[in-house]
């Protein structure tokens, strides 16, 4: 008896079968997706054969035009720079308009639709229109990246300002002090240590995207790589793609040095 | 009586305060570096207002007619390649995030490989992931979706390792304890712990990937972004104004139903 008793017992690990549905719909899409865009096996494996010639290409990388990839790298990082911190200042007020629990909804509105402006668009967009608006050079750069900078860090410090606890706040309003004290002591305090890690991670994005926003002509050393691809000078798009790699690595390896100063 | 004035609190210690002072100098000599060597023309910045206004009056009255015929098609095309890109990122991305989660695979040689291909893949922009597959795979939406698949894997592949090592040991330890070969205990230990987390950044690349997928196409990756260059060279500036209204309206789209379907699954 009990042996069969042992027999009908539920199974552990039931099927979950909404799950698996889920699994093969995913599957149908992507044949679907891939149909849908022509990409084809046989299309793959052409492009395997083009990516090994061009990774020939590649190697050895040529580092013989060091002058110009180093004045580049110092313009990219000094868009960087530049851009962090405007936008960190920039976003230090917008962030506050844009708090909910602080400010009466006519105000945090026109905010909260600047911020979702600034960040619904890819820096790329904002760079192309830049370019228009000052010109080739790293200015359109720099207005970029403060741009997409606002749109991150100002969302995030909202967010931050929203969750804190309101007891000092309302202790400074009850006393009578102005909003301009309440901010600086009640509610800065409270976010100022999220706000700096907010703003290296920004550095670090800023960083990145300012290798890319001389694509399209917006300054840093995305020029001469884009430059470098259409004249086919695989061995220098090579050098250029390691230093850009390793100027990231190194930002990343100084941010967390610093992270850690501010813990 | 007296003591009570030897003593002064201060929050940080010498050597704190002296760490804080040297990256904020740092950061302003940088900066002040920075402000005086960077090559602004200032005859550019002159003009900026009238480009700008000029700019705006070209792309008014946005030209909606052109949308069925240009838009709608490549429109679709951005959304299944970051679709696409997206689910095969998550394909990749599964087995290297495990490689990478010392909890999991205890090699530290395979962990810091896997530590290799993430950042690599992250510290590449999109935009230049794209080039190469252009130059690679030839223009169209195969390279795009490639390109958005790899500049993902390191996203969702550190944050899917990061998941993994946050797991409670108890579980796996249960299952280790009876038996369970390793696939049953990465399936019934681990997974129904870090799913949860994995789902939610799945959806998060795929919003990102929305935004990526529409600008690829300007180096001639698929999608909405050739449009835009097409009509940009052409200086059709109403067409460039549809096809921002247009990202604009998808990417906020995509967004919403991202936060409702985070709402569910966390």
């Amino acid at each position: 008896m009990s042996g069969a008793e042992a027999f009908c017992r539920e199974r552990p690990f039931k099927v979950n079968w909404p799950v698996r549905c889920a699994w093969f719909a995913a599957i149908l899409y992507a044949l679907y997706a891939a149909n849908y865009l022509d990409v084809s096996w046989a299309r793959f494996v052409v492009g395997l054969g083009n990516g090994a010639t061009f990774l020939a290409e590649m190697v050895p990388p040529d580092f013989s035009r060091w002058q110009l990839l180093i004045d580049n790298l110092i313009e990219t990082v000094e868009i960087a720079i530049i851009a962090s911190a405007f936008g960190v200042l920039f976003s230090l007020p917008i962030g506050l308009l844009a708090a909910r629990n602080l400010l009466p909804s006519w105000v945090t509105w026109p905010a909260r639709t600047f911020i979702a402006l600034c960040r619904s668009f890819h820096p790329v967009i904002f760079a192309i229109l830049f370019v228009k608006a000052v010109g080739f050079g790293p200015l359109a750069g720099i207005l970029t990246l403060v741009f997409a900078s606002i749109g991150f860090i100002g969302k995030l410090f909202a967010e931050a300002i929203e969750e804190i606890s309101l007891k000092p706040v309302e202790a400074l309003r009850a006393s009578g002090a102005p909003f301009i004290s309440v901010i600086i002591y009640a509610v800065l305090p409270q976010v100022l240590n999220r706000f700096i890690g907010f703003a290296s991670y920004q550095f670090d994005a800023n960083l990145r995207n300012s290798t890319m926003v001389g694509i399209v002509g917006a300054g840093g050393i995305g020029g001469t790589m884009f430059a470098a691809f259409q004249r086919f000078d695989y061995d220098f798009l090579a050098a250029i793609l390691l230093s850009i790699i390793g100027l990231v690595m190194l930002s990343e390896f100084i941010s967390i040095r610093i992270k850690r100063v501010f813990q | 009586m007296t003591t009570a004035d030897h003593y002064r609190w201060q929050r940080f210690t010498p050597r704190e305060r002296l760490a804080r002072f040297a990256v904020f100098l740092g950061f302003a000599v940088a900066l002040a570096a920075s402000m005086r060597t960077v090559e602004v023309i200032p005859e550019f910045l002159y003009d900026a207002p009238t480009q700008v206004l000029d700019l705006f009056k070209r792309m008014w009255p946005i030209e909606y007619s052109y949308y069925p015929e240009g838009v709608h098609h490549a429109l679709v095309e951005t959304l299944h390649i970051a679709s696409l890109g997206t689910l095969l990122a998550i394909v990749m991305a599964i087995p290297v995030g495990i490689l990478g989660a010392s909890n999991i695979v205890r090699v530290p040689a395979l962990n810091w490989l896997a530590k290799l291909i993430l950042v690599s893949s992250r510290s590449v922009n999109t935009l230049v992931w794209a080039l190469l597959f252009v130059a690679v795979f030839g223009p169209g939406a195969l390279a795009g979706t490639i390109c958005i698949a790899f500049r993902s894997i390191g996203f969702v592949g550190k944050l899917f390792a990061e998941a993994l090592e946050e797991c409670d040991p108890g579980p796996i330890e249960a299952l280790t304890a009876a038996g369970a070969p390793w696939p049953s205990v990465f399936l019934k230990g681990f997974w129904p712990q870090a799913a949860p987390a994995f789902w939610g950044i799945a959806l998060f690349r795929w919003d990102i990937n929305v935004r990526e997928s529409a600008v690829i196409g300007l180096v001639g990756a698929g999608g909405i972004g050739m449009v835009l260059d097409t009509a940009m060279n052409l200086f059709h500036w109403d067409r460039v104004a549809l096809v921002l209204l247009s990202i604009f309206s998808v990417v906020i789209i995509a967004e919403l139903v991202v936060t409702n379907i985070r709402k569910r699954i966390i």
